[in-house]
């Protein structure tokens, strides 16, 4: 008897997850020439990357690493980024590292494409704010797994789905802090731009991009990290790098080899955002008003 | 070409599109902006009023904050639009400008200076007095001489350079005004752009704008909540109160006929010292020599004049110093040239009675007054700058 109170009854159970499929497959073929020359176009970058990537030895990595380092903080950061370049090196994940890197710099290069404009017009357009708001607050809440599904549906397994998805896993920050950084130019030196009679597009490419540059800068640094994160789960659909190795090392529970190929990723993760904070602060600097 | 500005019933009304009708309607009733707030939530800014500044002047509206000065400053721009009459600037009615017309104004015809100076940080100050011509297409060569000019001309030159963030405040607002000067305006508008700076800056920063304003034909509409600035500036003045003006008129006229209590109120503190200039109670010098001139005919001038000493200038009326009755008795000399006291305690004929008083102190006799290029002009006495600051 209570039971039956109790349980949720059963008469009222819906299976919607069959629309679902159904709409993803009505998207996939309807879409399919869009699908394709999408994924032509992100092979096609991953081409260039990873010749580019792949064309330079272990040690000018390094070499360039510590320079950077040096030139934006001090010899010490230098020399503490190339070492933990060096470790991934030592740890045999190299290569993997490189994959690795070409998906994250693939993702956050279309982020940056997407997420620039997107952002830009959202400052402008109180409309579209109000639209893009509570889908940018969904995205950043739903679990990052949830994107592998559609990638997995629309591109199939592989690179691609996983550049698809870490992209749309790591857009939202770089659209929410380019509107932000527009929003809060100063609300005077907005007007001194109108009162020497500025163009629109004058405001925005002399003062209101110029003036949130440091705040769109961190941004593509929080856009990056999300894409550090999202790449390791990525490799359940197939990307290959070091994502792939924490995956197998959890299956095999290896903790050994997960926990290397897991410190890989942080150490991945601290170069890149080392790099670009410093070169934030390169901009703060110059434009400190007080 | 300086522009005249004609503002013929003009009202800045804030707020909703309802709320703002709801006010606009009760404009002409016999309600004040508070009155008509309460009543339909929008605020008035500036009610009906009506000003004609003239070319060239150096006007200077007044006001406590929240008395809307800055919202009619900024209506000469269309920063802010007028809910209802008109505004015209050299015979154009701004209202009815075009959306390219207003940006040709904009560009062509009238520069603003802000209260917190607004310049570009990203900017170095060249860039930034550059930019009025950068949005307007002007060659880069052309703009660089013309902003360098603008430059030298507010005193910043070799600072090109620098970023706003590396300059005090006072040379900040130098770069502002350079920058409102490189599109060489008519009409100048300044936001309250003096507020922000320490006293001290403030006060070199207004003798420069008269010093420039003495050099330029333009019009300049100047805001300010200080009422020693602006009657140290302005040629008149107006007083606004509750987006109204209580009164409009020299400074002379402020002090005379006060048109009200509030007006009295503010001018309570007004240090006269500071306001009222030489020129304005200096008297002409009674006999002046000339180098060269003749040791006789100088004694008997003064003899006949019954006078103790009297300056002396060259053929040029440029001051020299002055001689004295005792020495000229003494002399067998010919020319009174060797007799020539030299001087150069003199007081510039533009200066401010505070700093007069301190220069009679030190000086021996009365003080010669010159103009900017050495002139004698006029003669300041002790007993005439008592007089005038007593009543």
């Amino acid at each position: 008897m209570w039971q039956t109170i109790r349980d949720f009854p059963e008469r009222l159970y819906f299976d919607y997850s069959v629309y679902i499929d159904r709409f993803v497959d009505w998207l996939s073929n309807t879409f399919e020439w869009l699908f394709d020359i999408i994924r032509d176009v992100i092979l096609t970058m991953f081409d260039g990357v990873e010749f580019v990537l792949g064309v330079m030895p272990w040690w000018l990595y390094i070499g360039l690493l510590f320079i950077a380092g040096w030139r934006l903080y001090n010899v010490k950061t230098g020399v503490i980024l190339s070492l933990l370049l060096f470790l991934i090196g030592v740890s045999g994940l190299w290569d993997e590292m490189i994959y690795t890197l070409a998906i994250i710099f693939i993702s956050v290069f279309i982020s940056f494409l997407i997420g620039l404009p997107t952002g830009i017009l959202m400052s402008k357009s109180s409309r579209l704010e109000s639209v893009l708001k509570p889908i940018l607050d969904g995205m950043q809440t739903l679990p990052s797994f949830v994107y592998l599904i559609p990638a997995l549906m629309l591109l199939g397994i592989g690179r691609v789905p996983a550049v698809f998805a870490t992209t749309i896993y790591a857009v939202p920050p770089l659209i929410r802090l380019t509107f932000l950084g527009i929003k809060n130019v100063d609300e005077q030196v907005i007007e001194a731009g109108i009162s020497f009679g500025s163009t629109p597009m004058q405001m925005l490419f002399k003062i209101e991009l110029p003036q949130a540059l440091a705040t769109i800068a961190a941004g593509l640094n929080q856009t990056t990290m999300m894409a550090v994160a999202m790449v390791v789960i990525a490799s359940m659909i197939g990307a290959r790098g070091i994502g792939q190795e924490v995956l197998i090392a959890i299956r095999q529970i290896n903790v050994g080899d997960g926990f290397v190929a897991g410190l890989a990723i942080v150490f991945v993760a601290i170069i890149l955002d080392r790099l670009l904070q410093g070169v934030t602060a390169r901009f703060d600097q110059t434009m400190e008003t007080e | 070409m300086a522009r005249d500005v004609k503002i013929d019933n003009m009202s800045v009304v804030f707020g909703t599109k309802m709320q703002r009708k709801a006010a606009i309607e009760l404009l002409d009733e016999d309600m004040t902006a508070d009155e008509i707030r309460e009543e339909t939530g929008a605020t008035v800014a500036v009610k009906n009023l009506s000003i004609e500044i003239e070319e060239g002047e150096l006007f200077v509206i007044v006001g406590l904050s929240g008395s809307g000065k800055s919202s009619l400053i900024r209506t000469l721009n269309l920063l802010n639009r007028p809910a209802r009459g008109t505004i015209t600037v050299g015979g154009q009615d701004l209202t009815e400008l075009s959306s390219s017309g207003l940006r040709s104004y904009r560009r062509n015809d009238a520069s603003m200076v802000f209260q917190n100076f607004a310049l570009l940080s990203h900017r170095t100050v060249m860039q930034n007095v550059e930019y009025p011509l950068e949005v307007q297409g002007v060659a880069r060569e052309k703009r660089r001489q013309t902003a360098q000019d603008a430059i030298d001309l507010v005193g910043l030159s070799g600072w090109e350079n620098h970023m706003p963030n590396q300059l005090s405040g006072g040379m900040r607002q130098r770069v502002g005004l350079a920058r409102a000067l490189t599109n060489d305006p008519e009409l100048l508008l300044m936001d309250e752009p003096y507020s922000a700076l320490d006293p001290l800056i403030r006060r070199n920063m207004q003798d420069e704008l008269l010093k420039l304003e003495d050099e330029m034909d333009r019009t300049i509409l100047f805001i300010t909540h200080d009422m020693n600035e602006a009657f140290r500036l302005g040629d008149r003045i107006a007083l606004m109160k509750d987006a109204e003006i209580v009164q409009i008129g020299t400074p002379d006229e402020f002090f005379d006929k006060p048109a009200s209590d509030y007006v009295r109120d503010f001018i309570a503190d007004v240090d006269k010292t500071r306001i009222l200039k030489v020129r304005s109670i200096m008297h002409r010098p009674g006999y002046v020599a000339k180098l060269g001139d003749s040791v006789k005919e100088t004694r008997e001038a003064l003899k006949e004049r019954d006078m103790d000493f009297c300056y002396v200038t060259d053929k040029n009326r440029k001051f020299q110093g002055y001689i004295r009755f005792e020495d000229l008795q003494k002399s067998r000399g010919q020319t009174i040239n060797k007799l020539v006291n030299e001087d150069d305690t003199v007081i510039y004929r533009n200066a401010y009675l505070r700093e007069a008083w301190h220069k009679l102190k030190e000086a021996e006799y009365d003080l010669p007054v010159v103009d900017g290029k050495g002139r004698l002009r006029g003669v300041l006495d002790y007993n005439v700058v008592v007089e005038a600051l007593a009543d």
